[in-house]
Parts: structure tokens; sequence; C-alpha cells
């Protein structure tokens, strides 16, 4: 196994721009995600390291030597297709096999890996079915399977479990993990779910527009997001954004969605931080889990009226009415008895991010913890 | 909705029944009617009424394959019965086989019929050998000029060609390609090669371009993956298009019939060249043609699952 590395990488389809000096490190043994909305530029990088897209300028290192002029036959990498390409007219037998024939590897040799890589995969009894009688579950693995028969450098997934329904995908997922555990090949994984990426990845790496906007830990990238971008993309509930107003005084700094009235306290030392961070517009930013809730009047605690609820069974996500604006926050199921129902609100100084409203920049004030 | 559904059934049935019936009554007629008469003896064959039942022969095929002349004088008792069964038949026709020095002498239309298969067989192969290349590259790669040039190819399909019938013929006798089997191959590979191409690309876009890339990624040259996983996923169409193109150089009768004469003619212009020799003896025209018929019903026949897959192919994905 291998390390990856990609170095001002640009790319070009026509006019479209569409990876923007793209730099990323990857460990040996690393599992990575690319992760971003469609037309992110995430899957032609994928394409690219894998040496199915050209690239216009850049390095691409696998073991630290440049293979960007290679062809994808001889860069010693796996990949895993979305819709698996299993070859319709072989066996899964075959096809797992088909990679190590392109070596001219010995029959004793092909059949003694093929059948390692399917008992690892629990898929020794399917090897004699046709991809078109596999369920779309056993079709990737015998598609991973086949990737990882040949022990390639790196192994290279594009969005591998999009196409199968939810609790299958839950399934493989977990699957995976134990695979790349096991096999501690260096991965790099394309996926737009955030679910996906958030489980599977040691690392993610976050695109948008053909620029990589964050890479991090899932921890990272959840706790602490690099701009709005990161922010809204990341998390489910989406995180609440609001335009805000700052107000210093009486020992503390009282933040206010704006337009709202309602003055939310913070400890008095972010005044000067976000006085420091300049004059344009602020942005909050808080999760649904950041927004703390009581029944009664507490001390640093505003009351707002709870408008909507929405039960999801381990907990409720609450819409409060702030002013004239919302916020959603999440509560223990059955907090709040009815919409409409009075209640008193903080915000976690712990969880609340600050962004620069034109640049989307986070400003990297982390308050208590 | 089922239940109206199963009405509009139940009185479009009979309809289309009946439809069907007159339909496929009216396309097999002619087929039908050749099909008879190559089994009809001479006299019964242009009857009017028609006759519709009679004692089937196999006289007409004895006819086409020999070389026969007019009897002046009835065969002696001694000679009638030392001839064979179907020599005896001709006989009976008013006519002799003609032998030199006791051998038979067979009809051209063997010879024809075996320059058919060889013209339509060789260039069927090369025209869908060529075409699926050409799709593929079409289909696969960024072409300047792509659309285009598929048009352009296709533009050769769109003027009659009897049109270029006399340069064709003077470019033919230029290069002494006239009667030869190689001429008529490079004309009818030309013909199908631009249908080919098209019908192809279709069937290559339908194929995911993943396939080659996976094996492009596990080591195999771009060449490798073609024969090794496009081709057997082409066999669809492959199938569809070679029975097109079989067809259509089977069948062709016009450049047949002007650029080639004896060596490389093929059974299309051969069969009626017989009517004017001698008698008209439609019986044996009939037995020629049905003969003609079974290698296009065969070749259909064999390869009908691919072909019934094939004319789907587009219609069944999105």
């Amino acid at each position: 196994m291998s390390t990856i590395s990609l170095q001002s990488i640009e790319k070009y389809f026509g006019e479209n721009y569409v990876i923007r000096k793209l730099n990323l490190e990857i460990a040996d043994r690393e599992f990575v995600v690319l992760l971003g909305p469609s037309g992110c530029g995430k899957t032609t990088t994928l394409r690219a390291i894998a040496g199915l897209e050209a690239i216009d300028s850049g390095d691409i290192l696998i073991d630290g030597k440049p293979v960007q002029h290679l062809r994808a036959g001889d860069r010693d990498i796996a990949f895993v297709f979305q819709l698996f390409a299993l070859y319709p007219h072989l066996s899964a037998y075959d096809n797992i096999a088909f990679p190590l024939r392109a070596t001219r590897e010995g029959t004793d040799v092909v059949d003694r890996q093929v059948r390692e890589v399917a008992k690892a995969l629990q898929i020794e009894h399917l090897l004699k079915s046709m991809p078109s009688a596999l369920s779309g579950g056993d079709m990737q693995r015998v598609a991973i399977g086949r990737a990882l028969v040949r022990r390639p450098k790196a192994l290279l997934m594009d969005e591998p479990i999009g196409a199968l329904d939810a609790k299958l995908r839950e399934d493989m997922r977990s699957e995976l993990k134990r695979l790349h555990v096991e096999n501690e090949a260096t991965t790099v994984y394309v996926t737009h779910d955030q679910v996906e990426a958030m489980s599977l990845a040691d690392r993610i790496a976050i695109m948008h527009d053909g620029v990589l906007q964050q890479v991090g830990t899932p921890d990272d990238v959840y706790l602490y997001p690099a701009n709005l971008f990161v922010a809204q993309f990341v998390g489910s509930p989406v995180m609440n954004i609001a335009d805000i107003e700052v107000r210093s005084g009486n020992g503390a700094t009282r933040i206010e969605p704006h337009g709202s009235g309602v003055g939310f306290e913070f400890p008095a030392e972010l005044g000067n931080m976000l006085a420091a961070a300049g004059d344009g517009g602020l942005k909050l930013g808080v999760r649904p889990e950041g927004i703390q809730v009581a029944h009664e009047q507490t001390t640093g605690f505003q009351q707002v009226e709870a408008h909507l609820i929405e039960p999801l069974g381990a907990y409720d996500i609450v819409d409060l009415k702030v002013g004239d604006q919302f916020l959603r926050a999440r509560t223990a199921s059955g907090f709040v008895n009815r919409p409409g129902d009075q209640v008193w609100a903080r915000l976690d100084e712990e969880q609340t991010h600050f962004f620069d409203a034109n640049s989307g920049d986070s400003l990297g004030i982390r308050l208590g913890g | 909705m089922a239940a109206v559904t199963t009405r509009a059934e139940r009185i479009g049935h009979p309809i289309a029944i009946v439809a069907i019936i007159v339909v496929t009554l009216i396309f097999l007629a002619p087929i039908l009617w050749i099909t008879s008469t190559a089994f009809k003896p001479r006299a019964v064959a242009t009857s009017v009424p028609p006759t519709v039942i009679f004692q089937p022969e196999v006289t007409p095929f004895v006819k086409l394959f020999t070389k026969r002349v007019q009897l002046r004088e009835q065969p002696t008792q001694e000679v009638y019965d030392a001839a064979p069964w179907w020599e005896q038949a001709i006989f009976d026709n008013g006519e002799r086989v003609l032998r030199v020095r006791g051998n038979v002498q067979p009809s051209q239309y063997g010879n024809r019929f075996i320059n058919s298969l060889i013209v339509a067989g060789l260039s069927t192969i090369l025209a869908v050998g060529m075409g699926t290349f050409t799709a593929y590259g079409f289909s696969r790669f960024k072409i300047a000029g792509r659309d285009d040039l598929l048009f352009f190819i296709l533009s050769t399909r769109m003027l009659p060609p009897i049109v270029v019938a006399i340069p064709m013929f003077l470019m033919y006798r230029t290069f002494s390609l006239t009667d030869t089997h190689i001429g008529l191959i490079i004309l009818y590979t030309a013909f199908n090669l631009s249908f080919a191409v098209w019908l192809m690309k279709g069937f290559m876009d339908e194929i995911p371009k993943e396939y080659e890339e996976a094996a492009l990624v596990d080591g195999y040259t771009r060449m490798q993956a073609f024969f090794k996983i496009v081709l057997p996923e082409a066999t669809t169409g492959i199938a569809a298009t070679a029975v097109f193109s079989f067809i259509i150089a089977w069948n062709e009768y016009a450049f047949a019939l002007i650029l080639t004469n004896r060596r490389a003619q093929t059974a299309p212009p051969f069969i009626p060249s017989q009517i004017g020799s001698g008698v008209v003896d439609w019986t044996a025209i009939a037995a020629g043609t049905f003969l003609f018929l079974l290698p296009v019903a065969i070749f259909t026949f064999l390869l009908r699952n691919h072909l019934l897959r094939g004319v789907t192919f587009g219609a069944i994905r999105k």
C-alpha cells in the first residue's frame, strides 16, 4: 500500500474549470473521503488519480513517483464504479479473476487469489453466478473483490453504495469499514452523502465548485467547519445560519439574530474577538444540538416560541421563533409539548461558530472548551 | 382502470386478430406462391385459375440444376427405362438432360448461388467488422467534427444507387473489376458500411463506458478491453447489423446485373436470365427463387435471439 499526493491539479472540460489548484496528501493506509455536491469535481478528481481522466496541469504522485503521464493500467490502482461495472458476460468468478489474467498469472495462482478474496468478502457461494442473477449488494461485493484481488497500491471508489437502497447502504457501509480495517488499503472514496463520509473516513476532503474547502477528520469538519459551505453541507439537520448584530455591555456580549430583537448572551471576550475580526457583516452558525432549551425561565436563557415540532423518534427538532427568524433546536423527544408553547433557549458558546458574511470563511473563534 | 383495459381488449382482440391474419396473408402470399410453384408440374404452373391442390414433385429442381434441350423425338423405351428417375421426369416434360460423354451437364445455378454466398458473406463480414471499429471510435472518443463526419457517412446512402451506375461501371472497367468477386465485395461493403456504422454506434453508445474503464484500470490495453469486453457486449448489435447487411447484399440486383455476367455473377441477375433461354419454365425459376430465399431465412433464424433483443435494444433501456 502507499501514499497518494495531489499537487496543484487543474482540469478543464472545455470552458469549464472543474478542478482548481487542488492539493491533497493521502497517507499510507488512510481512508480519505472526497465529499461534495454533484458537479463539485470530486469524481473527476478520483478519475484523474485513476488515469481515466487526463489533467491539464499539476502532479499526481503515487509513492512519491509522478504518474500523471502513465496509463491507467500502469498505475497499479483499483477502481470501484458506482454502477459496479461487472462484465455481464462473465461469471462472478471470472469477473474477480479478470484483473489477474491481465498479468498472465498461472491458473492455480489466479484460483487461489480469487477464492481468498471471495472468502474475505463472504461471497464464495456466489462465484458461479452471473452478475444479472446477483442482488445489488452482492454485485458490489463482487466489484470490490475484483478491485482487491490484485492487491493494488490504492483503492478508489466512486459512490460505490450510492445505487443501493437505504437499508442495504447501511450494511455495506459497515462492511466497507471492516474491509478497510482488515485490508489496510489506502482508499479514496467519493460520495455526496455526508453520513457515509462521516462514518467511513479517516479524513474528509470537502469540495465545492472544483475547490477543496476543508480537509480534516470527521470531528474536525463537523465541529470546526472552515466556512459556511462546509458548515451547511456537513451535518443533518443543517446548521442554523443567521445574520447577526453584536451588542456589548454589562460584562457580556449579546448576539442578536438580525432584526429579531432577541439577544443571546455570550462571554464578554467574544465582543473583542469579533471586533478584531473586522467590520464586515457577521454570520452565526449553530447546529440544532448547540441550542439548549429549557421549560422554565433560566439565567442566560431567552424566551422564544416553539413554532413547529418534528418528532424524529430518538429526538425532536423544534423550530424556535426568534423575532421574525427561526432557529432549529434539537431536544429530547416530547420535550416541548405542543407548537406555540413558550420556552427558554440559549446558544452553547462551544458550539457556536462565527463567519465573515462576505467571504463565508470561519473566523476561527473557539469559545469555552 | 383494469376493467376499462379489459373491455378495450375484448373489443380490440378479434379485430386485431383479423387484421394480423390479413396482413400476414398479404405478406406471405408471394412466398407461398413461389414455394408452391417450385414444386408444381409444369402443366399446372401457369393454369388459370391457379391450381392450389396438386401432386408436388421435385422436377423443377432437377431442371434448375441441369442443362436441358428440347426432345426432337421420344426416347426409346430402352433408353427411358435405363435412365434414373429424375431423368425420366425430364423426359416426361418433353426435354432431355444434356450429357457430354455420358456426364450430366450442370446448369450455372450452383455456381451463381455460391457466388452470392461468397459476395454477400464476405461483404457482410467486412462491413460489420469495419463498422464496429468505426462506431466504437465515434462512440468513445472526442473526434473533431464528429457529427459532420457521421452525417457524411450516412449521406453516402442518400443517393439512389442506380444514379451512380454508369460512373461505377466505367470505374470498374478501368480497374478491371468487372465480373470479379472482389469488385462486388468492395461495392457491397461500401454500401453496407455506412449503415453498419450508424447501427453499431447506437449499440456502442448503450454499452456503459465503465466496463472498458474497469478493464483499463485493471491493466488491460484499450485494444484488449475492446476485444474482451466491448465485443462480447456488442454481440446483439453485431448480429442485428450482420443480418441487415447480409439481406441487403444478398438481394442486391441492379449492380450485380451491370457489373457481372459470368464468373462472378450472383443469383439475383441469373435467375431471371433463364427466362430468356428457350421455353420459359416458371417452375424452374420458382425453384431457383425458392432456394435463393433459404439462406437469409436460415441466417435470420440462427440469429433470431440476438436479433429480437437487437431491434428492441434501444427501446427497453432509457
